[in-house]
């Protein structure tokens, strides 16, 4: 689960580390009103940032700075309810519903924090840079020298000498480095006690006087941990979420809205995704990946139907069920009796296999609604194309015929 | 022969009267696999199916019975703990199923796992099978049939979708391990690489693996330093787009890394026949084998 700047700010700030003053708004005014506050304790430059959960917000013009409290809200104004466009949003962008405003913070160097998960080591990594404010994986891909990490092994997280080294590394000294090191250190503990998947202060800004401020910060948690936090869970924000991807969530069903034509429909992350390769290598796209699950219930298929038929650019719906310890003919009832319930109008597909395969396709074929039966997955991926460019050419005929 | 599991293995269920634990150990049992105990703390004392002992904790079960492997069906907030006590009691093996499970406790686990010599495979896996032997996993039975391929899988129907594929063919396995789909796991391709060289009934080897990590990639080094089976390998999630989970929790595109792409490239230059489409690993494997 993604946090907000603010959210994670207000995180790091619980931790005795040090964010620039400001507040969240909603509307201009508000903005205006928390600029306003932070010139009557003597700011004279302000930030307005755009909360939303993609990356690269400044090269999308979601970060601003204003000379006054009257130009804050201005500048909030114009961003509040418009898309943002980043380089990580794709080309239709993120509504933006609240912007950070802060008091400005004079910069004399910018450096790079970050926490993750090191899958291959098995341990969380700290890394750092001396190249703060730019992204971290440019500066890995041009760069790698300018990278520093340093592991937390499990029951001792990162040790003071770690954080001290990792800081000369950067070529900090004195009163920066130390203040430096504790962030690295309390960063670390803040990623062990929240469940944290990734963290990252970027930049960790330095002032001329050796403060050491987060400017910016993104927390992403494990959503595997959320059970036993939450207070976090309360931090979630479905606007930023895609809004079928909630609706299957709750039907505790794993789907992600691609920008394909062919519905898929699949027992098993691996396989769902083996099957929306195996529909582009057919030559067609997936609309989606859906894991209906291990046991592919009626309930479930039934609100995966609901969800595929939302889409819609959807022109066939491809069902691949490897029957294991599920029967094929109890999942072929449940496709028929699912329909009874959800109107599906394009073509579907059905691929069935393993545990009574050849039962479950002798349900579907005898069944009064129109199945396209299919026996390998190869046969199925290149029905589920046929069909759908077959839907397709139906309905630029009948967009045609209209329109004569 | 075959790779760590097989006749000899006494098998302990941890989680064996729940209702995920109480119908995979009948589905085990019938496939002929010797379970003899099963763990739920406060049923201690009672008898699954008549014929299995139940224990209260791991250390009693393995003084009264001489269990060597563990099957774990514990729910995720006590899974990592139930791995823990597995490993104490000096299981060689533990194969967790359980999907869900905290990263940061798989951390801790794994690290526990190696000071005391256990091996874990898992978690979020669908077990460990050798054919016509032993099964302790979820997987169909059927599907499967004793022969000489090696298979490798982060995945859990994709796998069963290979097998079929393999057995269908005419060709059998050897034995079939799923090492989990979470970002962090106990036993990794590598490490069953690494096994399957010293298994005589081992021929060749089908690893799946899928978008996320660089599992794959540390596998294809690992092949690239003469390796002395032939692989075929499949990578699932082409087409899955970046920044996005894909069922699994290990299977995500993140900063740009992690990418079928990347992984395939990988695998292909260190010699591995690797299929663009799951419906290919049947044939590929024949034709590889001769």
């Amino acid at each position: 689960m993604k946090l907000h700047e603010f959210q994670s700010k207000a995180l790091l700030r619980a931790r005795g580390l040090t964010v620039p003053e400001g507040g969240v708004a909603a509307t201009g005014d508000e903005a205006r009103a928390v600029a306003e506050r932070l010139a009557a304790a003597g700011s004279t430059k302000f930030a307005v940032k755009a909360q939303v959960h993609a990356g690269g917000r400044g090269k999308g013009g979601g970060i601003k700075l204003a000379d006054s409290p009257d130009e804050a809200g201005r500048l909030a104004d114009a961003m509040l309810g418009q898309p943002l466009v980043t380089p990580q949003t794709g080309p239709e962008g993120v509504i933006v519903r609240k912007v950070l405003v802060e008091a400005g913070v004079a910069i004399a160097r910018e450096l790079y924090v970050g926490l993750t998960l090191d899958r291959a080591s098995r341990q969380p990594v700290v890394i750092a840079s001396a190249e703060g404010g730019v992204e971290i994986e440019e500066v890995a891909a041009e760069r790698p020298e300018a990278i520093h990490s340093e592991p937390c092994a499990p029951g001792w997280g990162l040790r003071p000498f770690q954080a001290q080294r990792l800081a000369f590394a950067l070529g900090l000294e004195g009163k920066a480095s130390r203040r430096v090191a504790h962030v690295m250190g309390q960063l670390a503990e803040i990623f062990g006690a929240l469940d944290g998947s990734m963290a990252e202060i970027n930049p960790l800004v330095i002032t001329d006087d050796d403060e050491v401020i987060v400017l910016d910060a993104k927390i992403v948690l494990d959503d595997n941990a959320l059970y036993r936090h939450p207070d976090l869970e309360a931090l979630r924000d479905p606007s930023e979420e895609q809004p079928l991807e909630v609706e299957a969530a709750e039907h505790s069903l794993s789907y992600v809205a691609l920008d394909g034509t062919i519905g898929c429909m699949v027992n098993g992350a691996g396989l769902a995704m083996g099957t929306m390769d195996q529909i582009s290598n057919a030559g067609g796209f997936p609309a989606n990946f859906l894991d209906v699950g291990g046991g592919a219930s009626v309930e479930r298929v039934a609100a995966a139907f609901r969800i595929l038929m939302k889409a819609p650019s959807v022109e066939a719906v491809l069902i691949n069920i490897f029957g294991g310890i599920v029967r094929c003919d109890r999942v072929a009832k449940g496709v028929i009796e699912a329909l009874e319930t959800v109107r599906v109008d394009v073509p579907i597909i059905v691929r069935l296999q393993g545990t009574n395969a050849v039962e479950g396709r002798a349900i579907l074929e005898a069944s009064e609604i129109e199945f396209i039966v299919a026996e390998t997955l190869d046969e199925a991926a290149s029905k589920a194309v046929a069909a759908a460019s077959k839907t397709r050419a139906i309905a630029a005929e009948a967009g045609s015929g209209a329109g004569s | 022969m075959s790779i760590l599991v097989d006749a000899d293995t006494r098998l302990l269920v941890q989680g064996i009267t729940g209702t995920e634990g109480t119908f995979h150990t009948r589905q085990c049992r019938e496939y002929g696999t010797n379970v003899v105990a099963g763990v739920t703390p406060g049923k201690g004392g009672q008898q699954f199916d008549d014929e299995v002992p139940v224990f209260n904790t791991v250390g009693e079960a393995v003084e009264a019975t001489g269990a060597d492997v563990s099957l774990i069906f514990v729910p995720p907030p006590f899974a990592a703990d139930a791995v823990m006590e597995a490993a104490e009691a000096g299981m060689r093996l533990a194969i967790c199923i359980t999907e869900g499970i905290p990263a940061l406790d798989m951390v801790d686990v794994v690290g526990y796992c190696n000071a005391r010599g256990t091996r874990l495979v898992g978690p979020n896996c669908p077990g460990v099978i050798s054919p016509g032997s032993c099964k302790v996993g979820i997987m169909p039975g059927f599907v499967h049939r004793e022969g000489n391929v090696g298979v490798i899988s982060r995945s859990g129907t994709l796998t069963y979708e290979a097998v079929d594929q393999i057995t269908r063919a005419g060709l059998g396995q050897s034995t079939c391990i799923g090492i989990g789909g979470d970002p962090v796991i106990g036993t990794t391709f590598s490490d069953c690489l690494g096994m399957f060289t010293e298994d005589e009934q081992t021929r060749a080897v089908v690893m799946i693996g899928e978008i996320g990590g660089s599992a794959e990639e540390e596998a294809a080094a690992l092949i690239a330093d003469d390796y002395p089976l032939p692989v075929v390998s499949f990578i699932a999630g082409q087409t899955a787009p970046p920044g996005k989970r894909m069922g699994h929790a290990g299977a995500i595109i993140a900063g740009g890394k992690g990418t079928a792409a990347e992984k395939m490239a990988a695998l292909r230059e260190a010699g591995v026949h690797v299929v663009g489409s799951p419906s290919e690993i049947g044939a590929k494997i024949v034709e590889v084998l001769g």
